[in-house]
C-alpha cells in the first residue's frame, strides 16, 4: 500500500520537475536576451538537481544525495561566473 | 521500489505529499518563468522552486531516510542551506548585471525606484568610469 502510493507521487513528481526543466529550457533557447538565458540556465540547474533527489528516493540509496550536492555547487559557480560574464565582460580580472 | 511494503503509512502519506508539492511549486516558479513579460519580473519566478519547491523535495527526503533507515538522516539540510544562501546571492548579481546592460544600451525599459531617483545619479553610483562595458 505505502509502496504503491510513494511509487505513483514520485513518478507524478518527476513528470512535473521533466516539465519544469523544458520550460527553463525553453528559456534558455529562445530568450531574448543573454540574460534570460542565464536565468532559465539556473532554473535547469535546480530543477535537475531536485530530479536527482527525487531519483535518490526511488531508488532508496544516498548516493545520488551527492550528486546533487555536486549539481547545487555547480549551479551557483556558473551562474555568478556568467553573471560576472555579463557585468565585466571576462570572468577572469 | 523493493521491500517498503513494511513502510509506514503515515509516512508514505506524508513524504508524498511533500514531494507533490515540492514539484508543483518548482513547475509553477518556471511556468511564470516562460510567461512574464520582461527580465525584472522574470527573475522572481524560479525563486518560488529554489525556496518553496526545494524546500518540499528536501524533507521529503529528510523523511523518507530517516524512516527507511530508522535513524535521523539529515544530510539533505547541506543542500539546503547551500540553495538558501546562494541562491539570492547569484540572483542579485545576474540581476544587477542586467541593470548595467541596460542601462548602457538606454533601450530597453528599466523599472525605476517609487521615490524617482534620476538616471544620472543612479548609474553614478552603480558603474564605474573605467569600465571596460
Amino acid at each position: 500500500m505505502s509502496a504503491t502510493i510513494l511509487l505513483w507521487s514520485l513518478t507524478l513528481s518527476q513528470w512535473m520537475l521533466v516539465a519544469a526543466m523544458g520550460c527553463a529550457a525553453f528559456r534558455v533557447i529562445g530568450g531574448p536576451r543573454a540574460q534570460d538565458r542565464v536565468l532559465g540556465l539556473d532554473a535547469l540547474y535546480v530543477a535537475a538537481m531536485l530530479l536527482i533527489l527525487t531519483f535518490g528516493i526511488r531508488s532508496g540509496s544516498t548516493i545520488y544525495f551527492e550528486a546533487a550536492l555536486v549539481i547545487a555547487l555547480l549551479a551557483f559557480v556558473s551562474t555568478a561566473a556568467l553573471a560576472k560574464f555579463l557585468m565585466r565582460g571576462e570572468v577572469i580580472e | 521500489m523493493t521491500g517498503l511494503d513494511d513502510f509506514p503509512l503515515w509516512a508514505a502519506i506524508l513524504v508524498s505529499l511533500l514531494l507533490l508539492a515540492g514539484s508543483a511549486l518548482t513547475l509553477l516558479g518556471t511556468i511564470g518563468l516562460v510567461r512574464f513579460k520582461s527580465f525584472y519580473e522574470r527573475v522572481h519566478a524560479p525563486t518560488l522552486g529554489t525556496t518553496c519547491g526545494a524546500g518540499g523535495i528536501l524533507i521529503a527526503s529528510m523523511l523518507f531516510f530517516s524512516v527507511l533507515q530508522s535513524r535521523l538522516a539529515l544530510h539533505e539540510l547541506l543542500i539546503t542551506l547551500f540553495v538558501t544562501v546562494t541562491t539570492p546571492v547569484t540572483l542579485m548579481l545576474l540581476a544587477r548585471a542586467a541593470i548595467y546592460r541596460d542601462r548602457t544600451e538606454g533601450k530597453a525599459k528599466i523599472p525605476g525606484f517609487q521615490n524617482d531617483v534620476p538616471p544620472s545619479s543612479a548609474m553614478a553610483s552603480d558603474a564605474r568610469p573605467d569600465d571596460p562595458g
